[in-house]
């Protein structure tokens, strides 16, 4: 069974929850230390993200740069709008494929669960057509190598 | 084979959505599907033009009437499509379980 849910609300949000066995203040450091980003926010094998740069203050700015090693790649900006260690982090990001799509607005919460975390994630969408478009095509770059492993398996 | 950016796209109105929530109880006419909502019937066709093109209902030929269907292909290939992105996220999350694991828990040391 699945420890992790998305869903949609409304006509502009996705929602994303997991819980894990660690504390928030762990869970605060892994989303905003770049030498933790870069072992985990990768997407399918095969995939690394050689560039990241994270400002964790507010106004700071963030860069992710993906790529597969095979000339495949792509890239994210974003600025943190507000920072409250070690419990929430609000940023807006956009994903240049190559040109920028909508802003993200992302509110991330890490609330103590027992004796671990459950996250919070909830991204708002300028419209239900942005959010339709990045369900659709957008969230895939990088799950390309799983999307033809799954085709393999239909 | 359904076209995703356009069935996603074909979600994204509420009156679709219940166009849809409704025809998973079963058959329905135009007339019935419009029945409901505050529109004209030259609206509600609009929208299941647009549910159609996008692989998510078909029509059947019934005397003079046209009842809608929903598509289980089309529905099952938006299914798939969001189990793939999930699985997508999975795979970050079970790596940054990891990542946890091998945290020390640092205390007292001062972070950003």
């Amino acid at each position: 069974m699945s420890k992790m849910t998305l869903k949609t609300e409304g006509d502009t949000y996705v929602l994303v929850e997991r819980r894990f066995a660690a504390p928030p203040e762990a869970l605060y450091r892994a989303h905003t230390e770049p030498a933790l980003i870069q072992k985990w926010l990768l997407g399918p094998e095969g995939w690394t993200m050689p560039v990241c740069i994270a400002d964790a203050q507010p106004g700071g700015k963030f860069r992710y740069e993906w790529t597969n090693g095979k000339g495949g790649g792509f890239h994210v900006t974003g600025e943190y709008l507000e920072l409250e260690p070690f419990h929430r982090i609000v940023h807006v990001e956009r994903m240049f494929l190559p040109g920028p799509t909508p802003d993200n607005h992302v509110e991330t919460r890490f609330d103590a669960d027992g004796a671990g975390t459950l996250m919070t994630m909830r991204m708002t969408l300028p419209d239900a057509q942005t959010r339709a478009a990045m369900l659709a095509s957008g969230m895939e770059r990088g799950m390309e190598a799983s999307y033809v492993r799954l085709e393999g398996l239909i | 084979m359904p076209n995703l950016d356009a069935a996603f796209s074909a979600l994204a109105d509420p009156t679709r959505r219940a166009i849809l929530a409704r025809l998973a109880l079963g058959e329905a006419t135009v007339t019935q599907l419009a029945e409901p909502f505050e529109m004209t019937q030259p609206a509600i066709s609009q929208h299941l033009k647009v549910l159609e093109e996008a692989g998510l209902i078909a029509r059947r030929s019934d005397g003079t009437k046209r009842p809608r269907r929903l598509v289980a292909a089309g529905i099952d290939a938006m299914d798939q499509w969001l189990a793939m992105v999930r699985k997508g996220l999975e795979q970050n999350y079970d790596r940054l379980d990891e990542v946890l694991a091998g945290m020390k828990p640092d205390k007292g040391k001062k972070t950003r």
